[in-house]
């Protein structure tokens, strides 16, 4: 349906809901109906040059939907930045500021100072990378945390320096093969651990965090809502599959993300002042291999290389530690667990 | 109103007639009086502003970045090995055309480390693209302090005021404080017109490409150009209303008949006033100061030289490996006059050593042995050096 022809019908739509009689409303649209009429704000417009299938820019647009128009944008250097603001093009409409790789959350920090002393209710929202997150800009971001400013801070984790041409970062998965960490003869991909930065986030007691994923858009909107309506820092950690860092078709960023929560890889979590408060339960736990072979930054993981097998033993071994501390195998049917959260619904939780 | 005040102490009391809605620091010697008299203002009501205590210089100048971006008047203030640290986020604002002051409390750079007086740490970013002005003492300190306001919010630049540390920021002077019906009747309201609003949403610090990188460093360089008269006219605004002026671009004092001039900026300055004064009437020279360093008002500076056979540039920092900064400016600058004076250039005071009054006529001596294109460090103590450098 072409977008003039859509608009004249929901205008249509609106005149027959304004005319019903107040209460009456409710009984005669069904819910489904009544969302669809619910205009979307949106705070990243299409046109701008992200790779397809970046789960980044996915995630950004979801993000800046659910916190809607009052809200003040910083972004650290990284994909999002390029691609978005191309001079003398913009895809954001929402006021955005890119300032250096590091300072995100500083100079977020310094709006929030400024939003307060002229008694602005405007919401902050710092946004970078995991390379701008977890490595470089992660001091900056501890000293908001503790200094309690009222921002939210959102880290698109794709799990490498994408926009440099995919190098090694902390949030790199153990094994993943970047342009720095690469397999050969003494190594098989990268040596060390994905940094726990939830964990260390957690350590900051701020009143919420979690970590989301592109596969669940919704549990992104809710936890977005959640978190800009909370008076203080909150930290969201939302997986974003990269097409070109993976190596991955861009057609499957979202099934290969939502694999890394059904195998356990990136658990999905909410944190309340540091204490566990929530999970997204995985009702049937895949093998990590499911996740692991589609994509290319794992396939000297797939050889017959004897260091590759032990190497998938690992990997699988973490992902059930995850399981573990985080208590992540559902019991039975759950509408809010990594399949019932999958489906697409309208109108709320049905059962 | 006269005070015996301590340097850091009156230019706190500046910054706060001043009226900024944000303060973002993180202590270091010599500018930690400076940001603690002002936390003291705020706690005691004195101040209503937002004061942001930072976990690093970075963050520091980030916070004022983001906050003069929110339309918010801004002030930080660092030194040294803070400002170093501030580097990086130094060129982002000023490339970004944000307003703000950031007194700099001139201190030396390690290695080896120091934390005393010289100007290594403003000299290493002067091609940030923020407007320099160097003060002689605390009452130029807290006047330039007031005027940056103006200065920076009018040309949509951000200013250093540059104080020398423990020089001026420990010393104790009689100074005149303003009141806040004077630095109301000169400082209007800030507002902003490219500050971050839901209502009027703009993309600040997107990426240019080489089609418009050029044309967007073109533009701050002829924004800091046409900065020159913004400076003069706010010193002549501002004496106009305290009856001071701190000296435009630069200042030139002694005989006009004085063949020799010295160049120099800073507190050092106020040292050479007093030994000119004292020198046999016919070697006095005529002595200038340097308050601009960014914008270089070569210009005014070539007009100030007219007449002279020979300018001694002193300055407190220089390059390793090509000699001094502010020398090498000024030849440059006096190249283009028909008859140019010799210039000779000397480092001095390096961090920290003491510049007795002594200093001028030893410098006028040690001229007279360098060559027109020389650099030599006028206090060196050859005994201290290991023999192969002697
Ligand atoms: C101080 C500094 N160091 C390095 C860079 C180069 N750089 C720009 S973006 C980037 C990587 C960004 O990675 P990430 O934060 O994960 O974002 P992504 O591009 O993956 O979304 C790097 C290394 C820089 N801009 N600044
Ligand atoms: S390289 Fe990756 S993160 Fe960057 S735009 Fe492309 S898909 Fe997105
Ligand atoms: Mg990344």
């Amino acid at each position: 349906m072409d977008s003039t022809k859509l608009k004249q019908e929901i205008q249509e739509r609106r005149a027959q809901m304004q005319s019903a009689p107040k209460e009456g409303v409710a009984g005669q649209h069904n819910m489904e109906e009544l969302r669809k009429l619910q205009p979307r704000y949106r705070g990243l417009e299409a046109g701008h040059r992200a790779c397809q299938g970046c789960g980044e820019a996915l995630a950004a647009r979801l993000v800046t939907e659910a916190a809607g128009p009052d809200v003040i944008l910083t972004n650290a250097t990284g994909c999002l930045e390029v691609f978005t603001t191309p001079w003398p093009q913009s895809a954001w409409r929402l006021p955005w500021i890119h300032s250096l790789f590091e300072n995100s959350a500083a100079v977020a920090s310094g709006v929030e100072a400024a939003l307060k002393a002229q008694g602005r209710s405007t919401k902050v929202i710092a946004q970078g990378g995991d390379g701008g997150t977890f490595d470089i800009g992660f001091q900056a971001l501890s000293g908001m945390l503790e200094r309690q400013h009222n921002i939210l801070y959102v880290c698109y984790d794709n799990e490498a320096y994408m926009n440099t041409g995919i190098q090694r970062s902390g949030s790199t998965p153990h094994a993943a093969m970047t342009t720095t960490s690469p397999p050969g003869k003494e190594r098989m991909g990268k040596r060390h651990m994905k940094k726990d930065l939830l964990s260390i986030i957690a350590a900051h007691h701020i009143p919420y965090a979690a970590s989301a994923s592109v596969a669940y858009p919704a549990d992104i909107r809710r936890k977005v809502r959640r978190a800009v309506s909370i008076e203080g820092p909150t930290f969201l950690l939302i997986h974003s599959p990269c097409p070109l860092g993976w190596g991955i078709e861009s057609d499957i960023s979202i099934e290969v993300a939502r694999l890394a929560v059904q195998t356990g890889l990136f658990p999905i979590i909410e944190l309340e002042r540091g204490e566990l408060t929530g999970v997204m339960p995985i009702r049937n736990p895949r093998p990590v291999t499911d996740y692991l072979k589609l994509q290319n930054r794992f396939k000297h993981l797939f050889t017959d290389d004897p260091r590759a097998r032990k190497e998938r033993e690992h990997v699988q071994a973490l992902a059930d530690h995850n399981i573990e501390i985080y208590q992540l195998r559902g019991e039975g049917v759950d509408a809010l667990d990594t399949d019932g959260a999958d489906t697409v619904r309208r109108g709320g939780v049905v059962d | 109103m006269l005070h015996a005040l301590e340097g850091s102490q009156a230019i706190a009391q500046a910054v706060a007639l001043c009226r900024p809605a944000v303060v973002a620091a993180y202590p270091i010697t010599p500018q930690t009086h400076i940001v603690e008299n002002i936390s003291k203002l705020v706690a005691d009501g004195k101040l209503k502003c937002e004061f942001v205590s930072v976990e690093s210089e970075f963050s520091a100048a980030s916070v004022v970045l983001g906050s003069a971006a929110t339309g918010a008047r801004s002030y930080t203030a660092s030194s040294s090995q803070g400002i170093l640290l501030m580097a990086e986020v130094l060129f982002d604002i000023a490339g970004m055309r944000l307003p703000m002051v950031l007194t700099c409390a001139n201190r030396a750079i390690s290695a080896p480390i120091n934390i005393w007086n010289d100007h290594q740490d403003a000299m290493t970013v002067r091609d940030s693209g923020w407007i320099q002005l160097y003060c002689a003492d605390n009452q130029e300190a807290i006047d330039t302090t007031i005027q940056a306001f103006r200065i920076s919010e009018r040309t949509e630049l951000p200013v250093m005021v540059c104080v020398d540390g423990f020089v001026l920021t420990h010393t104790l002077e009689v100074v005149d404080m303003p009141n806040a019906e004077q630095v109301d009747s000169y400082l209007p309201p800030f507002t902003f017109k490219n500050k971050l609003d839901p209502k009027h949403p703009l993309s600040l610090g997107t990426l240019v490409g080489p089609e418009y990188y050029t044309e967007a460093r073109y533009s701050l360089h002829r924004a800091l150009e046409k900065a020159l008269p913004e400076i003069e006219s706010a010193d002549a605004d501002w004496a106009k209303i305290c009856g001071r002026a701190s000296g435009g671009l630069l200042t030139v004092d002694g005989p006009e008949s004085a063949s020799v001039g010295v160049l120099a900026m800073g507190s050092v300055v106020s040292t050479l006033t007093e030994a000119n004064e004292i020198l046999p009437g016919k070697k006095r020279v005529r002595l200038m100061k340097l308050r601009a360093f960014r914008p270089f008002p070569a210009e005014a500076l070539r007009q100030a030289c007219a007449g002279l056979k020979e300018l001694i540039v002193l300055e407190r920092a220089f390059s390793p490996g090509c000699g001094g900064i502010l020398g090498t400016e000024v030849r440059a600058a006096l190249a283009g006059m028909a008859k140019p004076p010799a210039v000779r250039n000397f480092a001095v005071g390096l961090g920290g050593r003491d510049i007795p009054l002594g200093t001028l006529s030893k410098l006028l001596d040690a001229a007279k042995a360098q060559g027109n294109e020389g650099f030599s460090i006028l206090d060196v103590e050859p005994e201290r050096l290991p023999p192969e450098d002697r």
